[in-house]
């Protein structure tokens, strides 16, 4: 009996003590504590030098933080809490840019230019290959492994 | 020839990069433009500094153009604003309400913020008509209002005209507000 | 009177980089050899000056001089002597004296360590470097002097920004710098060589040792800060993509790609124009990356305070030096052709195939840090481009450049010969499977898909890279420093990769707030609060935590993180408390004093983070290695004479 009543007194502290460094508790749900995490590490802190609402100890990212939470508390989606800051202070906020037609380029770019880089380096591979098909004389006996 | 110009690519590149970086000199990377404006004012029921007992709403303030100013007393820009308000408040016939906001940082008392910005308003003057007292800070959040000061404009229909993020100096007031204001104000420089 | 010492120092300094400039550019085309030993002497005089220079500057520092302004503005009465020293670097105006007097040690390095350079190739280098002194020293002179008095003097200074009051934070600028500036010599070799319009590769060797040197320490002075930020910071990040962190990456990524291709101009004179370009590409993102962190046009945490009138100054110094070479190199690079022939599995193929996502990577970088500003300039409203979209991003180019490293490490100059090895490698990659699914599943009992890929990649690129040590065993003596260089760099890579895999995978962050006595537990350790109490530093006052470590009642550590006051007022600092092992870190970091004996804190579980700090210096290492191969050292007058030779035919013509 102690033991359940020590458990239970334990369980009991460690989530109420639970609360997190905004000074409010945490959410019961862990599910919605990870929602809450992951969203504040992707909204940027309107009044620091580059940083998110997370790690920014500026007294407007706490106020954006708890607005976070209560938008959260109302149930509202990922993207509407997106919605309800990026029509307050644009999509600054936002450090996963939304994906729209002035960022295309943006999103496209890693692999365009992967593509692209491959590609011409291809081209040019090819084009020596066929050179040294063309010529193998050319190509002396002494090969090398493992000098960089 | 097809050599030729894979060759200009870095140059070109190059000067398309200073292009912009020229423009970057001149810009402030950190202004949010605001994306109200043309948009209604968000609906707000806040205490009057002044007066516990008195609600400020936009349903209060319909029916006239007004300035919304957004201060607090630890705002050392405000402090340098603050005679340009005196003097439009002076000057001109447009009501200048502010929005008392962030005066207090957890875990201060609001009630003392309140009367520190009250005290405030008497050593430094009081332009204002009315002054709503956004304890919570989130009225100044639905204005997306990232700083202090910043001043709204606000159609006698209830819509954002204009938003000026710092000082109010009197280029400010001659070439962004009087124009949307149209009637005639006085000399207000 | 020190202070001005120093300035005049500057001055002179400013005068013989000119010097350097002119007699070592115009002294080569005219073959006058009386000149072109004068530029030497200006390098030496141009170093000895600026040595004097920031020596006062940092007797200023040392005799609390608060007199001077920016020894006012960055030191106060109470800050200790080291950081006293470290202030000289710490702020804008000293940083860029510091840039000048690297440039000039780089310079005096070349100057000395170079006997059998034929003497105009030399000359033009020289001058080359002294043209891009010109600029600092003029910058810094007109615009951002050091020396710069302050009447009446101050009483104190404002001190030294308390983040900067850190060993490893102290030792990260100058690392830096060693490497952005570094490169300038790769740049001043490729030029020298754009101006002879050379068709020979001897400059690619020569080239390759300074690279070495400057990628090395950019590398460690990257680590540094990446490492910093880490236990400084309270919030056990390791890299941001800010703006000025980016600003070191894209250098780097450059230089990895420069040094792979110095590689194929010098066996087999392919790819010069490309690797000239890339030479003239580091040095030019190091420069973007000083203006971008003076000129304000972006929004980072380690911005210097900003000027526009100093911004305008470096884009035109930029735009000079840059604009310069660039239009050096349309006007040559047309003429460079090489016949060579190489097969499609060759090491030239992989190692263009490595250039190649290396530089997209590059520009990928430089797109997403740039685009915020882009879309301001093109009146499309602002965005911001962080974390989110850069860790994605970067995973593109990066994960192919990886597994194309496992294979093409074991090609061979010219032929396809992969055949033989390829039957190893397949094994070895079921084995990394193999071995990333036990980790994922067993160790840390969680499928994640990223972190089964990345432990895949990480294992092969390891396995890969031992077998030809394992191969080669008992003839270890006989394999070249390049060999073991390569090795110990593509393990750091393979190292890095895991780290990064492990603790982007697997960390756990927890928010809470503790009593005293009270506890909290993460992945099977328990962290007991102990309290707090306040201790007293140099110019500090902190408050100390105790948190206790157990993992199934027996005891791991105590750790004490502390929250810092500094007497200068500011922010207060977080010191974290840090319990390292290769396998986890365990990090706390107090957050708010709630009352009442409770403190808010945030607790972490950081699996395999040191194995990214562990690889970079194990690339670093490789890289100093390299260095010391035996081909770079003075090769033989007979390559001098046939350089020479070269230069003699073509003042003749």
């Amino acid at each position: 009996m102690t033991l359940l009543l020590r458990t239970l007194l334990l369980a009991f502290l460690v989530t109420t003590a639970a609360v997190a460094i905004d000074n409010e508790p945490a959410f019961e749900d862990p599910a919605m504590q990870a929602r809450y995490d992951a969203l504040i590490r992707e909204l940027r802190c309107t009044v620091c030098q580059n940083q998110t609402i997370a790690d920014s100890n500026a007294s407007l990212a706490r106020d954006l933080r708890r607005e976070v939470r209560r938008l959260m508390e109302e149930g509202r989606t990922d993207q509407e809490i997106r919605d309800f800051l990026t029509d307050r202070y644009t999509d600054f906020v936002l450090y996963n840019p939304p994906v729209k037609p002035r960022t295309y380029l943006l999103w496209a770019a890693p692999g365009l230019l992967v593509i692209i880089g491959l590609g011409a380096a291809l081209m040019v591979v090819l084009r020596r290959a066929k050179a040294a098909k063309d010529n193998p004389a050319a190509l002396d006996a002494d090969n090398e492994t493992g000098s960089p | 020839m097809k050599v030729r110009l894979g060759v200009l690519v870095p140059l070109g590149l190059f000067v398309v990069l200073v292009g912009f970086l020229f423009f970057g000199l001149f810009n402030d990377p950190r202004e949010i433009p605001s994306p109200l404006i043309g948009k209604p004012a968000p609906t707000f029921n806040l205490e009057e500094l002044r007066d516990p007992e008195q609600v400020i709403s936009n349903g209060s303030l319909a029916g006239q153009m007004y300035l919304l100013n957004v201060w607090n007393s630890s705002c050392v820009t405000c402090r340098q604003e603050h005679p340009m308000l005196m003097q439009i408040a002076r000057s001109s016939k447009l009501p200048i309400i502010g929005l008392n906001w962030k005066e207090s940082d957890w875990p201060e008392d609001p009630e003392v913020g309140r009367a520190r910005a009250i005290s405030w308003l008497s050593r430094f003057g009081d332009p204002y008509t009315k002054i709503a007292f956004d304890k919570e800070g989130s009225v100044g959040i639905n204005f997306g209002v990232y700083g202090t000061p910043e001043t709204f404009l606000v159609s006698p229909d209830g819509m954002i005209l204009a938003k000026h993020v710092g000082a109010i100096t009197p280029d400010v007031w001659r070439e962004k507000f009087m124009p949307l204001i149209g009637q005639p104000q006085g000399s207000a420089s | 009177m020190i202070p001005e010492l120093g300035h005049f120092a500057l001055i002179l300094a400013l005068l013989l980089a000119a010097a350097q400039g002119f007699f070592g550019i115009v002294g080569a085309s005219r073959g006058n050899v009386a000149w072109m030993r004068a530029a030497q002497s200006a390098v030496t005089g141009q170093w000895v000056f600026l040595v004097l220079s920031f020596g006062a500057l940092i007797y200023a520092f040392i005799q609390f001089d608060f007199s001077v302004r920016y020894v006012a503005m960055t030191s106060n009465s109470l800050l200790p002597l080291f950081y006293r020293i470290a202030a000289a670097w710490g702020g804008h105006e000293g940083s860029l004296l510091f840039w000048g007097l690297t440039l000039a040690t780089w310079s005096v390095a070349v100057a000395v360590l170079s006997r059998n350079m034929p003497l105009p190739f030399k000359s033009r280098v020289l001058g080359v470097l002294g043209l891009v002194s010109v600029g600092f020293l003029m910058f810094t002179l007109f615009t951002s002097s050091p020396f710069t008095r302050l009447m009446p003097a101050a009483a104190d200074g404002n001190d030294l920004n308390p983040l900067l009051q850190d060993p490893a934070l102290a030792i990260h600028p100058p690392m830096l710098y060693i490497g952005y500036v570094g490169f300038a010599v790769a740049f001043a070799f490729a030029c020298a060589t754009l101006i002879e319009g050379r068709q020979d590769n001897d400059w690619a060797r020569m080239a390759r040792p300074w690279t070495l040197a400057a990628w090395l320490s950019l590398t460690i002075g990257i680590t540094l800060g990446s490492w910093w930020a880490y236990y400084e910071l309270g919030w056990g990040g390791y890299w941001f993509w800010d703006p000025v962190e980016n600003a070191s990456f894209m250098p780097w990524l450059m230089g990895t790609a420069l040094i792979h291709s110095l590689a194929v101009t010098e066996k087999r004179g392919l790819f010069k124009s490309w690797t000239l370009l890339l030479a003239v590409g580091c040095f030019s993102l190091s420069l973007l990356g000083t203006f971008l962190v003076r000129s304000g046009v972006l929004v980072s945490v380690h911005a210097f305070a900003t000027d526009p009138a100093r911004g305008l100054f470096i884009l035109a110094f930029l735009v000079a030096v840059i604009g310069g070479a660039l239009a050096l190199y349309t006007w040559r690079a047309p003429a460079l052709k090489s016949e060579a022939g190489f097969e499609l599995a060759s090491r030239e193929a992989f190692l263009l195939f490595n250039n190649a996502l290396l530089v997209a990577a590059t520009g990928l970088i430089l797109l997403g840090t740039l685009y915020p500003l882009v879309m301001d300039a093109m009146e499309l409203g602002k965005i911001s481009v962080g974390p989110p979209y850069f860790g994605k991003a970067f995973l593109i180019p990066m994960v192919p450049l990886v597994l194309l490293m496992a294979v093409g490490m074991h090609a061979i100059w010219k032929r396809s010969r992969l055949g033989p090895v390829m039957h190893l490698l397949w094994i070895l990659l079921g084995a990394a499977v193999a071995l990333a699914l036990f980790v994922t599943l067993v160790v840390y009992e969680e499928f994640h898909l990223m972190g089964l890929v990345g432990f895949t990649v990480g294992f092969w690129l390891l396995g890969s890279t031992l077998v030809e040590p394992i191969k080669r065993f008992g003839g270890w003596r006989t394999l070249p420093a390049g060999f073991w260089g390569m090795t110990a760099a593509h393990v750091g890579v393979a190292l890095f990769a895991i780290g990064v895999t492990g603790v982007e995978s697997y960390r756990i962050e927890k928010d809470i707030s503790l009593g005293i006595g009270d506890s909290t537990v993460l992945e099977g350790y328990e962290f007991r609060f102990d309290g707090t109490k306040n201790v007293q530093g140099p110019n500090y006052r902190a408050v100390e935590g105790t948190v206790v470590i157990t993992r199934d009642g027996k005891p791991v550590t105590t750790l004490h993180p502390q929250k810092r006051f500094y007497a200068s007022g500011g922010n207060p600092m977080t010191e974290a408390g840090i319990h390292g092992r290769l396998r986890r870190d365990l990090f706390v970091a107090l957050g708010e004093d709630l009352g009442a004996g409770k403190w808010s804190m945030r607790v972490q579980y950081k699996p395999l983070i040191r194995l990214i700090w562990l690889g970079a210096l194990f690339m670093a290492l490789g890289a100093a290695v390299s260095a010391t191969d035996r081909r770079y050292r003075a090769r033989s007058k007979v390559s001098a004479a046939v350089m020479t030779g070269h230069a003699a035919g073509e003042a003749a013509r």
